[in-house]
Parts: C-alpha cells; structure tokens; sequence
C-alpha cells in the first residue's frame, strides 16, 4: 500500500516528460518486438534460392569465449573466402548467421529449434554444435529432424559407429583415439610398443565427462602393452593443483598425460615445473595444447608438447591464400591479426573446411543446389579427402586424411604433435594414427549398450546402398 | 488507489478491490488462451523451446518464491535440488522401472527430503547465512551426480534421457504434447501454491517472514515452519527440475543445473516480485523470454552491421539496464507494476 502511494506520487510529482520518455521506450520495444516476432512466425521465400544456411552457435561472452573468438574467426574466414573468392561451392553461396549461446547447451538447443527449417528458403545441412554438451542434448533431437550434428574432435567416442548414432559425427579423432594416439607416441619416444612394458603412464585429467572419457581406451591399451595406468582427477576448475601433482611426483611416472581443459591446463603446467616435473615428458590432448594453454604458464610451458589434429601456425598454403584475399582485404572476422594461425583459429579453419568439402561431396550426387539435412547426412557420411584434394584445396599438412562411411563417423582417426618453443607450437611429427583395431570392440560394446537403452535399432547399412 | 477509494466512498469502500472482478474474468480468459488459443497458433518452435521452459521456471519461480518471498529463508540452492528432482526421476524410470507420473511424483519427494535436510540450519541460522549454507547443497549435488555414475546410468557422457516419454501410456514427445503435460502440471502446482499461501501453513510462513519472534510468541511453531517451507520449496524445484531435463531439454546432465540457474530462479522471483504467485511467471518470461526477444530485434536489425562480439555483449548491457530500470521504478518487483497499470488503465481516462 505504501509503496503503491509513493510511486503513484512519484509519478504525478516528477515531471511529465519522464512518463512520456517511458511510453516512447516501450512503444518502441513493442515495435521493435513485433518486427522480429513477424520474422520468426512467418519464414517469408523471398531470397535465397541458391543459398545455403549454415547457422553457427557461438559464445563470444562468457568464460570460454577468448578461445571462442578466434575460432569463429577461423569458421567464419574460411566461409567468407569460399563465397567471396570462389563464388560459393559450386555457385551456390553460404548464409552464415550467428547465435549466441554462453557455452550452454540449454541456449544451444534453443537456436537449433530456431534455425532447423532453414531460413528464407535457404536449407540447413548440418549443424555444428561447437560442443561435447550440447551434442549430447540434441542427439536425439537431430534423429527426429534429420540434421547431422558436427563436432569434431568431440563428442562421445561411442558415436563413431555410425549405425547407431546415425546424426552424429564426432570427426577427426574421438576421445579413445586422442588416448591411443598419445600412447602411440609415448611408444614411439620410448622405441617401439613393446617397450611400454612395465612404463608408468600417469594421466591428469578434468574431473568431468570430458575428462573423463579417454578413461576406458587407456585401460585397454594398458592391459594391452603392460604398462602400469594411473588416473588422477582434478576438480573444476582447477586453479589449484598441489595436491595432484605431489601425487604425481610420487608415482615417479615415465609419461604424463594432461587432459584438461580451460585454465586447469596452464595451472597444471606450473604446478608440475614447481614439483619438479620434466616438461617435455607432458603430452597435452587436443584441448589442452592451443596458445592460450601455455601462454600464460610462461617459461614453465617451453618443451611441453600436445596432440595436434589442429595445428598452430600461419605456414600453410590455406593460410597464404586467406592473407592475401580475406586478411590484407580487411574481410576478416579477426580482431587482432597476430591470432592469424593460432590453434583455435586453424580449428575453425578446419571444420568450415570439412563442412565445405561434405557440401561438395553432396552437391556432386544431388545437383549443384543448396542440399537439406537427409542430404547432408549422406553427403558427411560419404565424404572423402584424400592427398590430392588436400593439396587443392590448401591444407596439405593441416588436416589429416579423412574417409567416412556410415559405420565410421570419425574418419580420420590421427594427429600430429606440437612442441611449445616459448613462442610458437613447432610440428615435431607427421601424422600418428590411433590402434583402430584395439579399439573398435570398444565402442562396438558402448554403442551397442546406448542402443539398447534407447530402444534404437541399428541401421543395415547394406539395405540403403 | 485503494486508499482513496476509500476516502471518497465513505467507510465501506464497495469497489475496494478490483481483485475478484479480474479473477473472475481473467482467470478463464487465460485458461482458454493457455489451453486453446496458443496451441493453435503457435507453431513448434513456440510451443517446444519458448513456452515449455517459460513454464517450468516459472513452476522453479513458484517453489522458491514459497521458501524466499512468503516464508523468507534465503536459498541459493535451486539448481541442486532441480537437478535432485531430475536424476531422482530418471533413476526411478530406468533403476525402479516406474511410469513417469509416478516417477516425477517421487522424485518430488526426494526432492523434498533432500530441502528438509538442507533446511535443518535455518534454525540456527539467517539471512545471507543461510543463503551461503545453502550453496553447500547446490555444490554438494552438482559433485554427487558427476562423482557417482550409478546416477546416470554409467552413461559415459555423464548424461541422462529417458527412453520413452509416455503419460499414461500415450506418447507425449511431441512438441503440443510436451507443453500439454507441462502446462497442466504447472498449472495444478500453481493452484495448490496459491491455495497454500492463504492457508494457515501460508500465514505462518509470512508470520515467520515479517519478524520470527513475533511469530514464535503468536504460537507459530517457527522451526517446523521453516523446515516444512524447505521440504515443500524443493518438491516444487524438484519436480521443475525433471520436467526441465525431460520435458524441456530431452536429456540433461548437472551443467544444466549449476549455480547460474540458481540465480536465475532468484532473479526470476526478485524481478516479478517476492512474495506474488503471479510474479513468479511475469519474472520467467522477462529472465526467460527478454534476452531471446532482444536476441531476435538484434538478429533482425544488427546482424552483419555491428560486431557480432559488440552485439552480444551489448545485448547483455541492454538487459542488465532493464532489471536495473525496473527495480528503480518498482522495487516490489513487475507483479506490482502491473497491478499498478492495471489499476491505472482501469480508470483512463480519469485521474485520480
């Protein structure tokens, strides 16, 4: 009651102009409203007969966003370069639109229900979900609609078999091979699998689902190569590690491996030069081996080294093409040119690259059209990129080769490694291929089990072809 | 207003409230625009990704608005016992082999025990710390059900889905259906919300809110009180919870249910206004709907224009600028603001 007097008093106290000022704004919101609900309830055809709508959720707030930047950049350059240098894929121009998401699946879901039918006409043929989380919420989801969820080097690792998960393509390399991958490495450092015996491989890890997914494979190849595996958890986020790595120094372990993720990462590097830790007896997995891991753990990080499906550097042909045409053309989505090449830029590279070459792929059995989402789905699940279309299209030695079926939605299954020098990542490797073999009775085992919880039955692919 | 109406018609103020002439017409004006009207024109995007969790926070609104706004124990501890409600009923389905009813009706129950437990301090302690205790239960539940897989099934993602979502053994994952189901379950848990505030539990709560020694000294039994507001506030988020993860977002792990929804369900209440059923949903769709409808006015003007980091991060100021704009104009949050329209336009073009 007193309160309503005060503010009706207010109201006729304060001057009139106030109240008109009020009325304005909201007339203005009202409208401003209307113009975008009319947008959203009504998808009018009047453009883009020969687009294709390719919608990005990105998260440029919010804690993960400095590595976010640059990797839309990267997405968002490459895409430019194909409209605007080579006209489109095949004449048929990319519709890039972005949408905000924090990092949370919740508001990731969101967007994909926003953007699935396409917008003005233009289709949708596969949606990058930019993170493990948000793969998982819309997993059932895309099945229903028919729209490939892309997440490379992401994902769960089960979904590599693509006859189960059939809308879901983690490419490039899952969890269990970024793990064997690492352990091929270790064995090649050492001379040779055979001397893994009785090694002791210790790895650190963000104590989450992502963290924890390498967990089964590691155990495999122990049991495998003999060499003795030891799991140490590090709690979110990780900004104090002491406990973990006086652990870490009493096991004595001959390799560690470090698979966290945001500012555990750098954490973890200092902490383990305080503890005495050889550094270059560290491998990083993919998401633990960008600039912004070792930059700010300073001298510390010079020597480590990190598993590199995406690898830093400016030196590709790729690279050059951009500088001359997006770059030095003031196109770039780039805010400061010295990220030119960084880790999280090449990763968006990469993935627009893979989308590009899926469309392509697609556009060469369907027509050159805009393709939809069961288009795309068949066009991801035939895509091939063998040396010599690397070489075209300017990512020889960036990306690895890829072949996907329907039974493999992971299609490459290799990385290479990177050396921090203190400056820059320094290639130290060609590619170094996962144990595929070893692994598949794995995730023929998980998939297997996520299918029969679901009640899915496994596609005959034989029936298709 | 109601004052002056009061002076100017005597002692008996006939037209004192205009309460029950808007239930009157309001209440099933809304029902049928809720049951009919929206679902016919609202397509699956409407219905399945605004509606739906404009819903369920405005059902984790009710709940904590019961523990926060009437019986006034401060919680920070909302997304912990959504996430309880959540994995308690997709363990009953998948462990218990339970329907869904009933397993969305225990999982409000365990949900409930778990706020008893997390309760029990406030008979020691108050204010804001309580609300830091209460951050022991939103940590404590987000570590358990990331720490122990049995939760969610030895699922390797960490994540839980139903493999069915049936009602009675109709099927309700479609889109209309989904927001059936919801609709009438926040629909149900709002009247008894409503019907509570005004029995003798609700007027306890209140009596404890505007000063506990007072109550204690009327005969209110302040400890049971308070823990009874616990146990029933968390039955609410229990149950927003599972519909959250199921009905809302079909598969959920404890991301979804971290400390940031804990302040958007407290946002949601101070926004519409403690201590208001109705506020709970006003503050949902502003917390829920306003960053979406800035989101589109600057997808549809800005995009292209303007950097799209800038864009983002000048949406967000935008926002932030309106909660600070309308608790200036009504610290009593929007419920009240719009009452005080309503009773403004009721009378246009007089003035009084």
């Amino acid at each position: 009651m007193r309160t309503e007097n005060a503010i009706q008093q207010t109201m006729h106290g304060h001057s009139r102009v106030k109240e008109k000022f009020m009325k304005r704004l909201i007339l203005t919101g009202l409208l401003a409203t209307s113009f975008a609900a009319a947008d959203l309830i009504a998808p009018a055809a009047y453009a883009g007969d020969n687009e294709q709508y390719v919608p990005l959720p990105t998260y440029r707030v919010g804690a993960y966003a400095s590595s976010g930047t640059l990797w839309w950049a990267g997405e968002i350059d490459y895409f430019r370069y194909i409209n605007e240098v080579e006209g489109g894929i095949n004449g048929v121009k990319l519709k890039v639109e972005e949408f905000e998401t924090e990092w949370s699946p919740d508001r990731t879901v969101e967007v994909y229900e926003r953007v699935k039918n396409g917008k003005d006409g233009a289709p949708v043929a596969f949606f990058f979900t930019h993170g493990t989380p948000a793969t998982y919420a819309l997993t059932e989801r895309a099945v229903k609609d028919k729209i490939p969820l892309v997440d490379p080097a992401g994902g769960q690792p089960e979904a590599t078999n693509g006859l189960v998960f059939s809308y879901v393509f983690p490419l490039l390399l899952n969890y269990y091979s970024q793990a064997s991958v690492g352990i091929n490495y270790i064995a090649q450092k050492e001379g040779g699998l055979d001397k893994l015996k009785g090694k002791k491989i210790v790895t650190v890890y963000h104590d989450s689902a992502y963290g924890r997914a390498s967990q089964p494979a590691i155990a495999i190849l122990a049991k495998k190569y003999g060499f003795e595996n030891i799991q140490i958890p590090v709690a979110d986020p990780g900004s104090e590690q002491s406990p973990q790595w006086r652990q870490v120094r009493e096991a004595k372990p001959d390799w560690i491996f470090l698979r966290t993720w945001g500012v555990s990462t750098p954490v973890a590097i200092k902490t383990a030069a305080r503890f005495g830790i050889p550094v270059d007896h560290i491998i990083g997995d993919v998401w633990a081996g960008s600039e912004a891991d070792v930059i700010p753990a300073g001298t510390a990080a010079k020597g480590y080294q990190a598993l590199a499906p995406y690898p830093g550097g400016a030196d590709f042909e790729i690279h050059g093409r951009l500088r001359k045409t997006i770059l030095e053309a003031g196109k770039s989505d780039l805010r400061d040119p010295k990220f030119f090449g960084a880790v999280y830029y090449n990763i968006g590279l990469i993935n627009a690259a893979l989308a590009v070459e899926a469309l392509r792929t697609g556009q060469d059995k369907f027509g050159h059209r805009p393709l939809n989402g069961e288009e795309g789905h068949w066009a991801f699940e035939h895509l091939t990129i063998d040396d010599a279309r690397l070489k075209k299209i300017g990512f020889l030695g960036l990306l690895q080769r890829i072949k996907l079926s329907p039974s493999d939605h992971e299609g490459g299954g290799a990385a290479r490694i990177q050396q921090w020098d203190g400056q820059k990542w320094v290639l130290v490797t060609d590619w170094i291929q996962a144990d595929h073999d070893t692994l598949a009775p794995l995730i023929e085992e998980k998939s297997a089990a996520y299918a029969k919880d679901r009640g899915i039955a496994p596609r005959n692919t034989g029936a298709e072809n | 207003m109601s004052e002056l109406n009061k002076t100017l018609s005597g002692a008996a103020p006939i037209i004192l409230s205009d309460r029950p002439l808007r239930l009157r017409l309001g209440a099933p004006a809304l029902l049928l625009i809720a049951f009919v009207a929206v679902p016919l024109i609202g397509n699956d995007y409407w219905l399945g990704v605004i509606l739906v969790p404009f819903l369920i926070l405005s059902l984790a609104g009710v709940g904590l608005n019961l523990l926060t706004g009437y019986a006034g124990q401060t919680s920070l501890g909302s997304g912990g016992f959504m996430a309880v409600g959540a994995f308690a009923a997709f363990d009953f389905v998948v462990h218990g082999g339970l329907p869904l009813p009933a397993a969305l009706f225990l999982a409000g129950l365990i949900a409930a025990a778990t706020g008893l437990l997390f309760g029990l301090p406030s008979d020691r302690i108050k204010g804001f710390y309580l609300m830091v205790s209460s951050l022991a239960a939103q940590f404590f539940f987000e570590w358990l059900f990331l720490k122990i897989p049995w939760f969610y099934n030895y699922d390797s993602a960490g994540t839980i889905a139903l493999p069915r979502l049936d009602v009675f053994g109709l099927d309700v994952s479609s889109a209309p259906a989904r927001y059936y189901v919801t609709l009438i379950i926040v629909l149900a848990l709002t009247w008894f919300a409503a019907n509570l505030v005004r029995s003798q539990t609700g007027r306890s709560w209140m009596a404890i809110r505007d000063m506990d020694t007072a109550a204690a000294v009327t005969g209110v039994p302040v400890y049971r009180t308070k823990v009874l507001a616990f146990a029933i506030s968390s039955f609410y988020l229990g149950i927003a919870g599972a519909l959250w993860a199921f009905f809302y977002l079909g598969s959920a792990s404890v991301q979804s249910f971290g400390i940031a929804r804990s302040f958007e369900v407290l946002f949601i209440i101070i926004i519409g206004g403690m201590g208001s059923i109705s506020g709970n949903f006003i503050g949902a769709a502003f917390i829920g709907l306003m960053p979406l409808a800035i989101d589109h006015v600057a997808q549809h003007f800005f995009a292209g224009h303007v950097d799209a980091g800038l864009l983002q991060n000048i949406q967000k100021a935008i926002f932030g600028l309106l909660i600070i704009w309308f608790l200036i104009k009504e610290p009593d949050g929007l419920a009240r603001l719009f009452k005080t329209i309503a009773g403004r336009v009721s009378r246009w073009p007089l003035r009084f």
